[in-house]
């Protein structure tokens, strides 16, 4: 009797689910303590929440970038941050200019616009240059390899900033009209993250029509189903899988332009934890899936802002923002353990013949 | 098996008796000193070294005390002693191993007479012992962690100066100013987990508390953290009234800003320290900044005189743009602090070879007294301390990076 | 025909001048970003060249020399004129970097791009010396040309030379350090040496004794080869013995011959070396691809901080000798407590998540919330250095010896392993999981195996590393260093242990020798990487299987890189 029950759990699943009760019970009891303390006020929740999917939605866009590259590719971009960190810093440069002139408060929208599409072109342009020189040559190979070369691509793009435009920070100027708070709904949110919110969702609304209903997005996921199929298709999969890095990147140099109205510096290092963010809410969205990608960033924003506050403070736990990135983390591999394919990804198990 | 072993071990011993150092005092020339002596000779140069954080994302602050150096160099026309002063450095990427790295590498070089450095504490803590094994004396401009000067620091640290304030100066300078003169009682205080902001907030809260007042939160957050909005959120329900964040430019900008767009923290005054005095700062700051308050090593012209304005043109001259960070005036003492002690125990013997006695070296630097350097009046106690711990609050007036114009905007106010 | 092959030498003349402009992008890149600017006050041979002019150098010579790759059998000369357009089209891309510079202010947005620069590229004379740059790119242009006609007996020994040259250009400092003592050693450097680089004395006499060299083995050396091979094998064995115990024995004395610097150096290559011998076994014999291994260094260095520190975070004051084992046990366990929950995740998601508990372990020994416990910011101080009988490791000399005794534990272990039953198990589970449990191996026992071995070397790296320092800072914990761990494995030679000793060498080695470049370490590095999984991917000194892999997989074509996927 007790050697059949012993067989059927081994001492990993007992683990596991000692894990899986541990993290329960901290976010149970934290969340418990937090409200019975009544420390916080319900606007400041909101608060926290709309933070949240501010800052989640920049994690969405550059998501979508990383999501798209490795559907087609099954390969980490590890170096898509530093597509993200171009496009905002040649923005700058014109931003910048702009600011100089008096410009970009006379005509805001149209300043901001062109600042915008210079973002995404530089960034599709680094990108494809990546493509071409270091990721091409080494379609072949097995995947350790094209995650070294990624990784030392992303050295290089960082240090080639650096080195052009110097080791300190650059501050995007003020725009006069974004500044303030807009009430919505009886909620006071600032313009900037308004904006951030509105632009990210019809870019990825406009991301998924693209992919779902054109004939280029259709061929990308083909190629992303089954390669070989869709080459005797008549499908060019060169031609896909750069348009698909194309694509991907011009969302995160738009992220990249985005993030940099919202935290007005930019730096040859700020792509790098950005990137490292948006990867775990791709994984945790699904990867390859780009609503996954969508979701995934604004939870994995959510989580930051409002976890800390919610499970950690009610524990008692000193400088509970400090911990944030353990809340994400943890996060992840809890969707990883228990759910493999992520949110909304399709079960992983399946493996292609 | 065992043959290799015992040959490792035999090895060992032996290197342990190479090592061990034979009877240090030395006679080279007219010197005799217990801890040794440079010999330079008539046409060679004197080399002095720097290790400081000249590369990586806080190369500024390295690159800026290097370039203090550079210019108490140029301030000597490039002689002491009658040679030439030949700089040469390593980087040390403001962590510890890169600190052991820096000194056992620079330790290695006999023709080494004084070092520079470091600007990072927790390179200091293993590297100036490492660099006073070899009889290196070194001074550095930013460390300011208190148990590098302490009482108790060890013998180890017998050659280790520095020319930059202590850290439980400026915390207490900090509380007292806002307790007294700004008549506040409640604050918040942010560090981004460095030992620099967490020790420096940490002498900012005890003696607050001790003053009387009350420290409603005492947050963290990481030093590339961006969104600050959740934490400052977090602290504006406590209801303080000030907030000290002394952390570097890039965090210290995001907060400033953000601070402003957090509705509860209307009215929260703000307050940062030394690592956001610079105009990087208020380049990343914006308009937030306008009023709020900064200390600081006392860098106005009433305290440090014109001299440090004649420095700030022959900055831009030399270099093209405004100083990178705080500390190029402390580092620019150091270097001069060196040479004064160079000049007063050089030995020349008639060939014309100049002979340094290290730890004579080392005892003129401890005994400097009345120092005028540009960031004060320099006295060294007998652990090292030597400045001037003038410290200042300023408060902001523009938020315009390119009116800065350290102790008319940011204004000093205080004492 | 005829037209076919009038039309092949048309488009040399044009693959010629669009490598030239290739070439060019590369210069301008190279001087935008600083680098000429930079070094060109790192002298290789003083008075004659420096690093910064070298560069541009060199991309030119390159250029010539692919210029003149192409339809063969043009007029005679024709793939010197080829190199020269090469050359020449390099200039022009200068020359439009020079004008661009004279009509506007570039320095407000690249910050290198100061009248120095100007000067480097233009021989001082700023726009106007544009002609002469035209015409000295085409010469230099035509000499890279005329290097690709050069029979491979002449070319080879010319290129090693040079090479030679200037590695000893670069390398000078240290080279310098090591030959300070008196007698021999300072003969020789003042024979080759003066301040800051090679004379040209120095330089003649490197280059011609490189040259001999090389031409010498390439004459000899086929039957150098052919002797040992006739060799009867006891024979052969014994020769491979005695020339790796010379070699252990080279290695134990180069402290004491070259000075703490290179000893201390060497103690880190050691330590990365012994992370990446732990890294090894979870992701060369086991597969798995695991990003945070920076937290068993972590855990390791932790635990033995806090069992002997003498400060006020010390716990219980242990000698090093009995702190080590638990350092090492404790990283064990973590590695098994680390490894259960992520067994069910593969491939790239095992590496996200991995990476993810990295940062979860540095984020918490940074935290304040453990502060009471582990130092938080402020670190763990006071940590004592090893005592054996009244003899203290003092200095990186001793600890050079530390470390390589555990190296060569931890090698011995790790190929014990890997010729057992449990190695051959973590092959099978490498090449496909599935497969592997079918066949009876219990997966979940061998990944944690695999998991439970890395993590104890690290953690024997970390305790190591946290006497080396003396002090335990958590910024020392970052994710770079996974990442440098993984790097240099993969470089070095994946599943290879010589590998990973070279990859040691190369990627933290060699960075550490070359301080002066610090500034340009990561850019360099980054292109390194770059290239080297282009060119050889299976690293500097492959295991045979997966040299023979990676190139099988070249051969056969598309369908054969399908294997291995998740």
């Amino acid at each position: 009797m007790q050697s059949s029950l012993m067989r059927r759990f081994s001492l990993v699943d007992v683990y596991l689910w000692a894990f899986r009760i541990m993290v329960l019970v901290v976010v149970i009891w934290g969340t418990f303590g937090t409200i019975m303390a009544r420390r916080y006020p319900g606007e400041v929740w909101i608060d926290f929440v709309v933070f949240g999917l501010s800052q989640g939605s920049i994690y969405a866009l550059i998501a979508l970038g990383y999501t798209m590259v490795y559907g087609i590719l099954r390969m980490i971009n590890f170096a898509h941050g530093e597509v993200f960190m171009s496009g905002a810093y040649t923005g700058y440069f014109v931003a910048a200019a702009f600011g100089r002139s008096g410009y970009l408060d006379r005509n805001p929208v149209v300043s901001l616009l062109v600042v915008l599409a210079v973002a995404m072109i530089t960034s599709t342009a680094i990108a494809l240059l990546l493509e071409r020189v270091a990721y091409r040559p080494l379609r072949r190979a097995p995947r350790l390899v094209p995650l070294i070369a990624a990784i030392g691509a992303s050295f290089f793009l960082q240090y080639a900033f650096r080195g052009f435009f110097g080791s300190g920070f650059q501050a995007y100027p003020e725009t006069q009209v974004l500044k303030g708070t807009w009430a919505i709904a009886g909620i006071n949110i600032l313009r900037t993250q308004a904006v951030v919110i509105v632009a990210s969702v019809l870019m990825m609304l406009g991301l998924y029509a693209f992919v779902m209903r054109t004939k280029t997005g259709t061929a990308m996921r083909a190629v992303s189903e089954d390669r070989e199929a869709a080459a005797l298709m008549g499908i060019n999969v060169d031609r896909a899988i750069v348009t698909a890095f194309a694509v991907g990147s011009s969302m995160a140099g738009a992220a990249g332009f985005l993030y940099a109205i919202v935290f007005k510096q930019v730096h040859f290092f700020m792509g790098f934890t950005p990137g490292i963010k948006a990867f775990t809410a791709a994984v945790l969205g699904g990867i390859g899936n780009i609503p996954g990608a969508m979701l995934g960033g604004l939870f994995l924003g959510l989580f930051e802002s409002v976890g800390p506050i919610l499970f950690l403070d009610g524990l008692g736990i000193v400088a509970p923002y400090q911990l944030k990135d353990v809340i994400a983390f943890t996060m992840l591999v809890m969707v990883l353990i228990f759910r493999p394919s992520g949110i909304m990804g399709e079960r992983l198990e399946v493996k292609k013949a | 098996m065992r043959i290799p072993i015992a040959l490792v071990v035999a090895l060992m011993v032996a290197s342990g008796q190479y090592f061990v150092p034979a009877a240090p005092a030395a006679t080279v020339g007219p010197v005799t000193d217990p801890v040794g002596v440079v010999k330079i000779e008539k046409d060679r140069s004197i080399t002095i070294a720097y290790w400081l954080v000249v590369a990586g994302p806080d190369a500024s602050l390295g690159i800026d005390s290097r370039r203090g150096v550079e210019i108490a160099i140029d301030d000597k026309n490039g002689r002491v002693a009658g040679h030439r002063i030949r700089l040469i450095g390593e980087d040390t990427g403001c962590n510890a191993e890169g600190g052991v790295t820096a000194a056992t590498k620079l330790s290695a070089n006999k023709a080494i007479v004084a070092a520079i450095g470091s600007n990072c504490s927790s390179e200091a803590v293993p590297g100036a012992p490492i660099l006073w094994k070899a009889g290196i004396v070194t001074v550095s401009p930013s460390n300011t962690a208190p148990k590098l000067t302490a009482a108790d620091r060890g013998p180890t640290y017998d050659g280790y100066l520095r020319t930059a304030h202590n850290d439980k100066v400026q915390g207490r300078v900090a509380a007292e100013f806002a307790f007294k003169v700004l008549k506040l009682k409640k604050a918040a205080t942010i560090h981004d987990g460095s030992p620099y902001a967490e020790g420096l907030q940490g002498v900012f809260a005890e003696t607050f508390k001790k003053l009387g007042g009350a420290v409603t939160a005492q947050e963290a957050i990481g030093p590339t953290d961006t969104d600050m909005k959740p934490v400052l959120t977090k602290i504006a329900v406590g209801k303080p009234e000030i907030i000290y964040y002394p952390i570097f430019t890039s965090a210290g900008g995001h907060v400033t800003r953000q601070a402003k767009e957090v509705s509860g923290l209307a009215g929260v005054k703000l307050m940062g320290a030394d690592g956001m005095f610079s105009p990087d700062f208020l380049k990343a700051a914006g308009d937030g900044a306008k009023g709020m308050y900064l200390s600081s090593p006392d860098l106005s012209p009433e305290a440090l005189g014109p001299a440090y304005g004649r420095f700030q043109e022959k900055h831009q001259k030399k270099y093209g743009e405004k100083p990178l960070s705080a500390f190029h005036a402390h580092a620019y003492d150091a270097a001069m602090m060196i040479f004064a002690a160079i000049e007063k125990v050089a030995k020349k013997d008639s060939a014309g070879n100049t002979y340094i006695g290290r730890k004579a070296l080392r005892d003129a630097l401890f005994a400097t007294k009345a120092f005028k350097g540009l960031t004060g009046t320099l006295t060294c106690d007998k652990n090292g301390d030597c400045a001037d711990p003038k410290i200042a609050v300023y408060q902001v007036v523009s938020a315009d990076p390119v009116k800065w114009d350290a102790g008319k905007d940011p204004k000093k106010i205080y004492p | 025909m005829e037209r076919a092959r009038l039309n092949g030498h048309r488009r040399s003349w044009i693959a010629a001048a669009q490598k030239g402009l290739i070439w060019g992008g590369v210069a301008v890149f190279l001087a935008l970003v600083g680098m000429i600017e930079t070094f060109a006050g790192r002298q290789i041979i003083v008075g004659v060249i420096s690093l910064g002019l070298a560069l541009p150098v060199l991309t030119v010579l390159l250029a010539g020399y692919q210029g003149a790759q192409g339809q063969a059998g043009g007029a005679p000369g024709a793939p010197l004129v080829r190199g020269a357009l090469a050359g020449a089209a390099v200039g022009v891309v200068v020359a439009a970097l020079l004008v661009l510079g004279d009509l506007v202010n570039m320095r407000s947005m690249f910050v290198s791009a100061s009248p120095a620069m100007y000067a480097a590229l233009s021989f001082g004379r700023g726009a106007s010396g544009i002609p002469l740059v035209l015409l000295s790119a085409a010469a230099v242009g035509a000499v890279g040309a005329a290097a690709s006609l050069l029979s491979a007996g002449v070319r080879r020994p010319l290129v090693t030379a040079m090479a030679w040259t200037l590695g000893v250009g670069l390398f000078q400092e240290l080279l310098q350090i090591l030959l300070h003592a008196e007698g021999v050693r300072s003969a020789i450097r003042e024979l080759l040496f003066i301040e800051d680089g090679l004379s040209v004395r120095g330089a003649t006499i490197v280059f011609a004794l490189a040259w001999g060299a090389s031409a010498g083995w390439d004459r000899r050396g086929g039957a150098v080869r052919q002797w040992h091979g006739r060799l009867p094998v006891p024979r052969q064995r014994a020769l491979r013995l005695s020339s790796l115990i010379a070699a252990v024995a080279l290695l134990l004395l180069v402290p004491l011959a070259a000075g703490p610097f290179i000893a201390q150096v060497l103690v880190l290559v050691g330590l990365f070396a012994l992370l990446g011998l732990g890294l090894n076994v979870v992701v060369g014999f086991a597969g798995l691809l695991d990003l945070g291994y920076v937290a068993f260094f972590a855990i390791g260095a932790y635990t033995l901080g806090l069992l002997t520190s003498l400060g006020e975070h010390g716990i219980v004051g242990l000698s090093f000798w009995a702190a080590v084992p638990v350092a090492v046990v404790v990283s064990l366990i973590a590695g098994v407590l680390l490894g259960v929950p992520v067994l069910r995740i593969r491939g790239d998601y095992l590496a996200i998540a991995t990476l993810g508990f990295g940062e979860i372990i540095r984020i918490l020994v940074l935290s304040d919330f453990l502060r009471p416990w582990l130092g938080g910011s402020q670190g763990v101080l006071g940590i004592p250095k090893p005592v054996i009988g009244g003899l203290e490791f003092r200095g990186p000399e001793q600890l050079f010896y530390l470390t390589v005794v555990s190296c060569a534990l931890v090698i011995f272990v790790a190929m014990r392993l890997r010729d057992s039953r449990l190695g051959r198990a973590w092959m099978a589970v490498r090449e496909d999981e599935d497969v592997a449990e079918a066949m009876g191996i219990n997966r979940v026992n061998v990944k944690l195996m695999a998991f439970a071995i890395g993590a104890a070397f690290g953690g024997l790296s970390g305790a190591i590393f946290a006497v080396m320092v003396g002090s335990i800072f958590p910024h020392s914990f970052q994710l770079l260093i996974s990442i440098n761990v993984l790097a240099l494995i993969i470089v070095g030679g994946m599943g290879s242990m010589p590998g990973v000793i070279v990859g040691s060498l190369f990627l933290v080695g060699l960075p550490e020798l070359l301080r002066e470049f610090a500034e340009y370490r990561f850019l360099i590095y980054g292109a390194a990487l770059v290239l080297m999984m282009q060119m050889r991917p299976e690293g500097l000194w492959p295991a045979e299987a997966l040299k023979r892999e990676l190139h099988a997989s070249e051969e056969a074509g598309p369908d054969s890189g399908r294997r291995g996927e998740g």
